[in-house]
């Protein structure tokens, strides 16, 4: 084994022995990484007369392969006129890597001249340079693009075109959920109630401490953003209003309805679709067992059942939060809240909020399905159709609020 | 490399391993040795701990007892830069593959490459192409997607994937399940080449009779939570263990022995 000698690695061996010795490492180590520092795939070229001569020396493994490539690959036109021999017999250690660039650069001038070849190749190398013979074709790496322009062109036309059919296909699979659901409790026995209360509990008790905090949290901002305001027009006393009609109209079920889009709508998805990539879904089908029934109902069943119960939660906590804060900023007790909450809040304002919550969980339950349906093959479509799942649902919730509200204003309710 | 110039020194060192999920003990009291330049070939039942061995010789089920060594270093007691050096030394092929769905074939053959050697972009091509035909695929599939090919092309992607550092060592799992007969007998010749060629050691955990006696040089029978015989494939037949005899002498065992002596005496 070599000692560190004298040179111009001396510098290099200081830093290694010295990070090193910070490290705490055996002295064998050091000397391992000095013979690594000093080993590298090597050519010398040499032009005799016609014979163009390369020698290789060193280790030609992947690893060094690095710093001659690109000279390598001159040398087909260096070499011009000549004839290339390659000599191998100082390469003290080869793989594919390096018999594949041997291989390459002696092909490259082979084809003008046939008194090339390789020489000195050891019974070992030589094994390796015939393994690597038949398999020096390229090979594409990866789709060309055209260019950008047109390419977001065609994104363009193509989300056009997407959109228009993911509607029709929503629509459809809301159509197939409606019949399918009709078919069901026409033959009550098919409904599987193990499954839908498995997911009452995963979509809705489990999301009780998440949805009430927030709306908790939520009632609170509003009574006291409404108690700073309103102060200014010395008319304090209308935030216990505030808080009671924002929350029961819109705040209590419209939380709700995000959060379990985001916690059981991308859930969905997800289950739904690692089973589409895992083949059970097809495996069902086979099997006679439907999956629309067996995955999709339940689900889409347990979400409106257990909506509204968190809605009403929401609501309330929501009203808690804003009683504590009109109480603690404004001296206005609880008694007081709830007497004015309930002279002031005619009780269809609650109607209003909970009457829209079997239609957002509707929405969100099958759009997490649907979109855990539409996944295929790999990884990057689940993550894909998981994202789509929360996106759409959100933005649906959203819509129909919007039009229940124009409803609830038109009818005056 | 030969640093210490031994001839027969052993790739991996596995002593008293033990091995459980919760209460369960998939293997206790392990002893199995890996020579360099060997192709070693695991069989046993369904449920005896084929994969998990493997996986405890990878680092990815620590041990709840007993050593494992490779390369003479301890994975599990290595430090982090230790680690990243015994894996640029090994190469992992999966059952189903396991290649990266977001990447092309040669995209994923070259993500090695890529993280550990930082080679220039067309000398990593060049690799990838190399690594890809030397699997048995077509240059037209590196383009495509894991989630466009077969079983049996995510295979040889994936044996592409693991041959790309020039590893001393590779571990398959069931390498030539999913593939049909033709692709697994090339595979056997793969590997064989390889190990020949390259020096390569190979870990093989495998159902195939087949490939037990056209590849392997010893054969480590699994069974009662450990490794019960280990030898050349002749010696493990005349073991004397239940399992090893049905194993060997159930009709398809018997058809892979009678093959591999025609094979013998017809070429020679």
């Amino acid at each position: 084994m070599r000692r560190s000698r004298p040179g111009k690695d001396q510098s290099i061996i200081l830093i290694y022995t010295i990070t090193l010795q910070a490290l705490r490492r055996p002295v064998e180590n050091v000397k391992k990484v000095i013979i690594m520092r000093e080993s590298a795939a090597k050519i010398d070229v040499d032009v005799d007369g016609s014979v163009f001569r390369l020698n290789a020396s060193g280790e030609w493994r992947a690893r060094y392969l690095g710093s001659i490539d690109a000279q390598l690959r001159h040398f087909s036109d260096e070499s011009m006129g000549y004839d290339l021999i390659i000599d191998v017999t100082d390469v003290e250690q080869m793989d594919t890597a390096g018999a594949m660039v041997i291989q390459r650069t002696f092909l490259s001038c082979e084809q003008r001249s046939g008194g090339s070849k390789i020489i000195g190749a050891s019974d070992l190398h030589a094994a390796l340079l015939a393994q690597v013979m038949p398999h020096l074709d390229p090979c594409a790496i990866e789709r060309e693009h055209p260019n950008a322009f047109l390419m977001m062109l065609n994104r363009l036309g193509r989300g056009t075109v997407n959109a228009y059919y993911a509607a029709l296909e929503i629509l459809s699979f809301i159509g197939f959920t409606l019949s399918k659901a009709f078919y069901v409790f026409s033959q009550p026995q098919r409904l599987r109630m193990k499954s839908i209360v498995h997911h009452m509990e995963e979509a809705g008790l489990d999301a009780v401490p998440i949805v009430g905090l927030m709306s908790f949290l939520i009632g609170a901002v509003v009574a006291f953003m409404g108690a700073k305001i309103l102060s200014q027009f010395n008319a304090e006393i209308f935030s216990v209003e505030l808080v009671g009609l924002a929350v029961l109209r819109e705040f209590g079920v419209l939380l709700a309805a995000i959060l379990i889009a985001g916690r059981s709508g991308s859930a969905y998805t997800a289950q739904i679709g690692s089973m589409k990539i895992r083949e059970e879904i097809d495996a069902m089908e086979t099997l006679g067992i439907d999956p629309m029934e067996v995955l999709v109902l339940p689900r889409v069943i347990a979400l409106v059942i257990v909506l509204p119960v968190l809605a009403f939660m929401a609501a309330m906590l929501g009203l808690i939060g804003g009683g504590l804060v009109t109480w603690l900023t404004m001296d206005i007790s609880p008694a007081l809240f709830l007497s004015r909450t309930k002279e002031m809040i005619e009780l269809n304002n609650f109607w209003v909020g909970i009457i829209k919550a079997p239609f957002f969980a509707f929405v969100i339950a099958v759009i997490g399905c649907f979109q855990g349906m539409q996944v295929e093959g790999s990884a990057e479509s689940l993550g894909k159709h998981t994202t789509l799942s929360v996106v759409q649902a959100l933005f649906l919730v959203i819509v129909i609020d919007a039009f229940f509200a124009m409803f609830f204003l038109e009818i005056d309710f | 490399m030969t640093l210490g110039g031994q001839t027969a020194e052993n790739m991996i060192e596995v002593r008293g391993l033990k091995t459980q999920f919760d209460d369960v003990v998939i293997h206790e009291n392990l002893d199995l040795d890996v020579r360099k330049g060997e192709i070693i070939g695991v069989v046993g039942g369904s449920g005896s701990g084929k994969s998990v061995l493997m996986r405890a010789i990878i680092g990815l089920k620590r041990p709840s007892a007993g050593v494992v060594k490779i390369f003479g270093e301890d994975y599990y007691r290595a430090n982090e830069a230790e680690r990243r050096a015994i894996e640029q030394r090994w190469g992992v092929l999966f059952q189903g593959g396991a290649l990266f769905s977001s990447m092309t074939v040669a995209q994923n053959v070259m993500a090695p490459i890529n993280e550990h050697l930082h080679l220039p972009k067309l000398l990593t091509e060049d690799i990838a192409a190399l690594k890809i035909s030397m699997s048995g695929l077509s240059a037209d599939a590196g383009d495509k997607f894991p989630s466009e090919l077969s079983g049996g092309m995510n295979k040889r992607a994936g044996i592409a994937r693991a041959l790309a550092l020039d590893p001393e060592i590779v571990f398959l799992d069931e390498p030539t399940a999913g593939l049909d007969p033709i692709g697994a007998s090339n595979f056997d010749e793969l590997i064989v080449n390889l190990k020949e060629s390259l020096g390569l050691t190979v870990f093989m955990v495998t159902h195939d009779l087949d490939t037990l006696h056209a590849a392997c040089d010893r054969v480590a029978v699994l069974a009662e939570k450990r490794v019960i015989v280990c030898g050349p494939i002749e010696d493990v037949r005349n073991a004397d263990h239940p399992w090893i005899r049905e194993y060997f002498s159930g009709p398809r065992g018997r058809a892979a022995y009678a093959s591999t002596v025609a094979d013998k005496t017809g070429s020679g």
